[in-house]
């Protein structure tokens, strides 16, 4: 059984008003357990909306969301519940932090969850180590932190719920590029270790590619393509029809073929393409010499 | 300018704050230099005290009702600015029927109620409901920044003592232009503390106090970090307060003003003769 379903699910702001549109419009899709799916779309595709109904904090206008196959609606009590399995970070999770140390901070989640002190130092000590963070910052205030260290604290809190999905909205926005590599290899590490589920809402093409199992491509709210990533980069074209950006090493791979240059140009990754262009470079002398 | 409805998910508790809400338009009312609507909102607030009765106060009402209708304001607008202070109209009104001594209508333990009392907290409230109408419209048909311009030219006389009018001017600009970005920043710091499980729904008073810490210090902080940058950004455009401030729009008089003069002067004779010579209302 799917660990998230989604069935007809649309959401509609405002919508008694004259501006009212939907956000999210007749989505159906089912992620599985243990999948990192990648969530991409232009800016205004209902990326944000429709993460926020995977833990229930949206319920939707019309359709349902189910968690393992349970109405999330149904039972109003429970949500607070599904929360704690299906973690969220939403963007800039960093404005988010309010405890006097980075410790506490982390172990608000697991303190409402009503576990003992025990449990609660493991998760937090666990949690602080999967997004790399040293034993000696967990006594100091979060709000001393630079930026990407709040933002691995905030991460780290939700983190620390152990949730069986985790959900991070664009969690490299506003990093620099080594911050946002190492980010995302840790949360990439975390879901090998775990084998939690993880959906990665993201601008960037090369983020998706490199790390997520099935692409999810929203425009205009609906599903434009769910499917696995060597097949959505297979379709650069339309992605870019999409006005979606491609991976740039895609973009080169195709600009080589425009020049006559025999490559294939389903590839996204830059292993592949530096061992599809040896390929390439090897067969051409190999042409030379006969 | 809708204040409502952002994006973000903003909770429907945040979503009927109508403070500083401005509809667009082109009406004779919208058009008016927003220093003699300020005046005229003044003087309106005054003829509301000085009319008396019933039909004095059904004219004042009646008038604001036709200034909305000028102004192209939907009605249900009135209706929408007066639910705040619903609890304040019926306490008013409850206190004045129970306290005004006079001709005994029915009486109950120690609680009497007399004629002159519910013929008083009638005007009452009818007097409340012209006042927050009246004065609605002014932000209704007056953008933020036109209300601080004209706030400022209206104090400045008081320069001369020192007073800060255009500091308080800009403050006050700078405030209502932070309130929607405000709301939508809770909206989203309530869904991350609620997506780390926070209750903000269930619990006794204590608790539900203590619920709101996660809520306020981010809130704050972010407060404190916007004020930093905008004064940064401020200074970067060498901002340096009022003094030998040059303005992009000078408010001018137009003939729509004195129009407005007009009418509102009309209204006072109007309103005050009718009062004088039509009977008061009893029963």
């Amino acid at each position: 059984m799917a660990i998230l379903s989604l069935q007809h699910v649309t959401y509609c702001y405002n919508p008694d008003q004259k501006d009212a549109f939907n956000a999210v419009d007749d989505v159906t899709l089912d992620i599985e357990q243990g999948e990192f799916i990648g969530l991409i779309g232009p800016t205004g595709s209902g990326k944000s909306t429709l993460v926020q109904h995977l833990n229930g904090l949206l319920a939707p206008t019309k359709g349902e969301v189910l968690f393992r196959g349970q109405n999330m609606a149904e039972d109003k009590k429970k949500l607070r519940e599904l929360r704690f399995k299906v973690g969220l970070v939403f963007q800039y999770p960093e404005y988010q932090l309010f405890e006097e140390t980075v410790y506490k901070d982390i172990a608000f989640g697991p303190g409402n969850m009503g576990l003992d002190e025990k449990e609660i130092d493991r998760r937090v000590r666990q949690a602080a180590q999967f997004v790399g963070l040293k034993e000696s910052y967990l006594t100091s205030s979060p709000f001393e932190l630079s930026g990407g260290q709040k933002r691995r604290v905030a991460i780290a809190g939700v983190i620390a719920m152990e949730p069986e999905v985790l959900i991070l909205d664009e969690p490299t926005a506003g990093l620099d590029p080594h911050g946002r590599d190492k980010i995302l290899s840790q949360i990439d590490a975390f879901h090998k270790n775990t084998g939690t589920t993880v959906v990665l809402v993201s601008h960037s093409m090369e983020d998706i590619a490199r790390y997520a199992d099935r692409v999810l491509v929203l425009q205009g709210g609906k599903v434009a393509l769910f499917d696995y990533t060597k097949a959505v980069f297979g379709l650069s074209g339309k992605l870019k029809e999409m006005g979606l950006s491609i991976p740039e090493i895609t973009a080169a791979l195709l600009e080589l073929k425009q020049r006559g240059v025999p490559v294939r140009t389903d590839l996204y990754t830059v292993e592949d393409t530096v061992a599809e262009l040896a390929r390439v470079w090897r067969e051409k002398r190999g042409d030379a010499h006969a | 300018m809708r204040a409502s409805g952002g994006k973000s998910g903003v909770t429907p508790m945040l979503k009927n704050i109508t403070i500083g809400q401005y509809f667009r338009g082109d009406s004779p009312i919208h058009r008016m230099d927003p220093r003699l609507k300020l005046i005229l909102v003044i003087a309106y607030i005054v003829l509301l005290f000085v009319a008396s009765g019933i039909v004095g106060m059904l004219l004042c009402l009646a008038a604001a009702v036709a200034f909305y209708l000028i102004a192209r304001v939907p009605l249900k607008m009135i209706v929408k600015s007066l639910k705040p202070i619903i609890p304040i109209i019926l306490f008013t009104a409850i206190l004045n029927a129970f306290f005004v001594e006079g001709d005994v209508l029915f009486s109950w333990w120690i609680f009497t109620v007399s004629k002159q009392g519910v013929l008083f907290a009638i005007v009452m409230t009818l007097r409340l409901i012209a006042l927050i109408a009246g004065s609605s419209l002014l932000t209704y048909t007056t953008s933020p920044i036109q209300l601080t311009d004209g706030l400022e030219l209206l104090m400045s006389p008081l320069k001369k003592i020192h007073f800060p009018a255009h500091e308080l001017a800009m403050m006050m600009t700078i405030a209502l232009r932070f309130i929607p970005t405000l709301i939508e920043e809770t909206g989203k710091i309530m869904n991350a503390q609620k997506a780390r499980g926070a209750d903000l729904e269930t619990g006794g008073l204590m608790q539900r106090i203590k619920a709101l810490v996660p809520i306020l210090i981010p809130l704050f902080i972010s407060a404190f970090r916007r004020a930093d940058e905008l004064a940064i950004a401020m200074e970067c455009r060498c901002y340096h307060g009022g003094e030998g401030r040059t303005r992009m729009k000078k408010l001018t008089f137009h003939l729509v003003d004195l129009w407005g003069l007009l009418v509102m002067a009309a209204l006072f004779v109007g309103i005050l003769t009718a009062v004088h010579f039509i009977p008061p209302i009893t029963f």
